[in-house]
């Protein structure tokens, strides 16, 4: 009895232990984006919260919190309520495979990138569901551009991850960390290697986010506010809460199968600076979190059918050269895997 | 699927929408995103501008004119008293014509400085909205200065300019968002005159112009976005009555200020800029040059100034108020002053058209007097209106996307349109 329970309760501790962080994570780092955004628009930001604003991010929440959801008329109730589930918890359950450390991982899945990219794909029937429930014109239309968009972004996104399973030969996190490990530091990782899919892969991850450069879905001076422009509340709430959920789940995915996860960026005969750890996910993740504000402050916004262009025409192409440029690299034993 | 209905759909863009620069509802009808067509509607500003002129004496309508379009308000004015300029054939003094051609350009300036902003705003570019504020604030300030308004300023007045330029330009008080190093900063340009203050501000600010273009101009998005969009071509351009950057965007030379010079036009060097393609990208160029223009023009009428002080408006009491110290001892200017805040003055019957190149296009005014303190008709050609009525033709086959970005290219501001 005692040792069934044990099987509940010490999982939903695990999951509990990655869910709050989390969530506090985006409440900061929405924070951070506004912060940051304002620096680079010669504004404060807010700073009237907390020291240093520190709380607004909190003072927003309760404020969406205790806010009325105002359902249109017109709306398909349940699925209006189903499509911030539907957007929130694959974008949680993702967190699932991410090796934090050596071993610290809440589930090591020997299929983990085949889960993620399932999981990462189902976030797009959130939006839809938003769009089409709402039964709103600007809504249709966000949710019509995402559901492009995505699906487009989705292939050249797997197909730069086939890249990476092609040189650790396997699908286990933990393990195509292990496979970046050696004696250079970060020569050894696999951005090197894979230069054109490191970067193929962070800008399709912005593309999968919806965030600028390629936020058409929410299109602010087009479509208002797409897909979710009827959701108000704590309905708004969640759907905020799975795209930056999502978008931190990139920037740990990108460092994880590029930047060699917690390895150090130095070689390991450096001492402490050496040893690798969780900080130096930490680190790298903050970098790409960092670029997403930087570019949402800095690019225009494309259009719709010029993104679509952008990963069929380009994206996609590159992806497949480079899997065989890879594959060879395999072959012929042109890059080192593994310590 | 035999019988299903295919139809259009209908979307209505405004008129509260972000990228609907104020009130414009547009209703488009959309196939997919392509728009089939593009109907806007106008009116929902609408404040009689026209009919309240008529109601009042001359000189009391000058403010109305700051309102119809409020990023470029001098030229508004400029616009009306030349107007009256003409129907009473009074002359400003060369000083004030000076002050009013450099008044024009920083108008200008702020205008397209609002433009550049709100169109890369719109486009996505976040950045350069908030940088071109920060310029615009300080030439904000040099409004403030001359008429103690930040935009609505009343300041140009048949016969001259209300008064001469402050020879001390307002500084930044300490607060707790001004402080330290901040507030040197803020205020190391405000040590002297107001044309001190213009000195520094022209020196630093192609530097400014600079800035934006580095985020904009070879930006491959913002090129994705402009270039080919929303093109006009030179003979629609004439057929729809454009002016000012619309037209020389689409490569047709024609600037009031340089083939019908007034003001002390014809004394400045400046260019014209003109584009070769009509699309958004050209007319985005246009202005971006025309920024630059406007600060050599500002720079050459602050050398004329510093080098010629003089009266800033006419010596006659019937048209200008009669100074405040001398009201106190002559009885003459006493009455003067009251027949003219209260009856006004009487315009000799007839008409006339005056025009100016305000940031937008040809603004222009066309009064008809009967002879009574009243005008008997003010119509307003704003530039605005001939542009918005040609939205349809042009954005047709474009996409959603599109029509923000040529909506941004328009410079629309409803204050002129809706009069």
């Amino acid at each position: 009895m005692h040792a069934d329970l044990m099987l509940v309760v010490w999982p939903l501790a695990k999951i509990l232990a990655i869910v709050l962080p989390l969530v506090v994570t985006v409440a900061m780092y929405s924070y951070w984006e506004r912060k940051v955004i304002g620096w680079m628009h010669v504004r404060m930001g807010p700073n009237k919260i907390g020291p240093w604003g520190l709380l607004q991010a909190f003072a927003d929440v309760f404020k969406l919190l205790f806010k009325e959801i105002v359902v249109p008329t017109n709306a398909d109730k349940p699925l209006f309520f189903l499509a911030p589930l539907l957007a929130v918890v694959p974008a949680f359950a993702a967190w699932a495979v991410i090796p934090f450390d050596q071993g610290v991982v809440l589930a090591n899945l020997n299929i983990g990138l085949l889960y993620l990219l399932a999981m990462t794909s189902m976030g797009v029937y959130g939006i839809i569901l938003a769009g089409w429930a709402s039964n709103s014109r600007y809504a249709l239309l966000g949710a019509m551009r995402s559901a492009a968009q995505v699906v487009s972004y989705e292939i050249a996104m797997g197909m730069a991850l086939v890249c990476v399973l092609v040189l650790a030969g396997t699908l286990n996190l933990t393990d195509i960390v292990n496979a970046q490990a050696g004696s250079k530091g970060l020569l050894d990782w696999f951005w090197l290697p894979l230069l054109p899919m490191f970067v193929v892969y962070f800008v399709s991850g912005v593309a999968e986010t919806n965030r600028a450069p390629f936020d058409v879905a929410e299109g602010e001076s087009e479509i208002v506010a797409g897909f979710h422009v009827e959701y108000s509340g704590a309905a708004f709430a969640v759907f905020f809460l799975a795209e930056y959920a999502n978008m931190i789940l990139i920037s740990f995915l990108a460092s994880v199968m590029f930047l060699g996860g917690w390895l150090s960026p130095f070689p390991a005969s450096w001492g402490v600076l050496g040893a690798g750890g969780w900080w130096w996910l930490f680190v790298k993740a903050f970098l790409f979190a960092f670029m997403y504000l930087w570019f949402r402050a800095t690019f225009p916004r494309y259009r719709y059918d010029q993104i679509m262009r952008l990963g069929w025409k380009v994206f996609i192409p590159i992806t497949i050269v480079w899997v065989l440029v890879a594959g060879c690299m395999k072959y012929f034993g042109w890059v080192t895997v593994g310590a | 699927m035999a019988g299903a209905e295919i139809r259009n759909y209908t979307m209505n863009f405004g008129p509260q929408h972000p990228a609907a620069h104020g009130v414009l509802r547009l209703v488009l009808e959309l196939d997919g995103e392509v728009v089939v067509r593009a109907d806007p509607h106008v009116g929902l500003l609408h404040r009689a501008t026209e009919k309240l002129a008529e109601s009042k004496p001359f000189n009391q309508s000058i403010g109305y004119m700051d309102r119809l379009d409020y990023v470029s308000m001098m030229c508004n004015e400029h616009g009306y008293v030349r107007a009256i300029e003409k129907l009473t054939r009074i002359e400003a003094p060369i000083r004030a014509q000076y002050i009013r051609t450099m008044f024009d350009e920083i108008t200008r300036i702020l205008n397209h400085l609002m433009w550049i902003g709100s169109n890369a705003l719109d486009l996505g570019a976040m950045a350069v909205f908030l940088y071109a504020f920060r310029e615009r604030e300080e030439l904000m300030d040099c409004y403030e200065a001359v008429s103690g308004a930040r935009m609505h300023a009343t300041y140009y007045r048949p016969g001259g300019v209300y008064r001469d330029l402050p020879d001390r330009m307002p500084q930044y008080r300490e607060s707790p968002w001004h402080k330290g190093k901040d507030l040197k900063r803020l205020n190391a340009w405000r040590e002297g005159s107001m044309l001190d203050f213009l000195d520094a501000f022209t020196d630093d600010f192609p530097r400014r112009v600079a800035e934006y273009e580095e985020l904009l101009t070879t930006n491959r998005i913002w090129k994705q976005r402009t270039v080919g969009i929303g093109v006009v071509s030179p003979e629609q351009a004439l057929a729809w009555s454009m002016s000012g950057p619309m037209l020389r965007g689409s490569g047709i030379e024609w600037d009031l200020r340089k083939k019908q010079p007034y003001a002390a036009y014809a004394d400045v060097d400046f260019d014209i800029p003109v584009g070769a393609n009509g699309d958004c990208y050209d007319r985005y160029l246009v202005r971006v040059e025309e920024m630059r223009q406007s600060n050599r023009i500002i720079k050459q009428c602050v050398a004329w100034l510093r080098q010629n002080p003089g009266p800033v408006i006419v010596d006659n009491f019937k048209v200008a108020p009669p100074a405040r110290a001398e009201m106190k001892r002559d009885m003459e200017a006493l009455i003067h002053h009251f027949k003219l805040f209260t009856e006004g003055y009487c315009v000799p019957a007839g008409e006339a058209y005056a025009a100016v190149e305000a940031p937008k296009g040809e603004f222009g005014v066309y009064l008809v007097s009967d002879g009574a303190n009243k005008p008997f008709r003010l119509k307003v050609r704003a530039p605005g209106f001939p542009h918005l009525s040609s939205m349809d033709e042009i954005v047709k086959g474009h996409m959603l996307p599109d029509v923000v970005a040529m909506i941004g290219t328009y410079d629309i501001v409803f204050g002129e349109i809706d009069r």
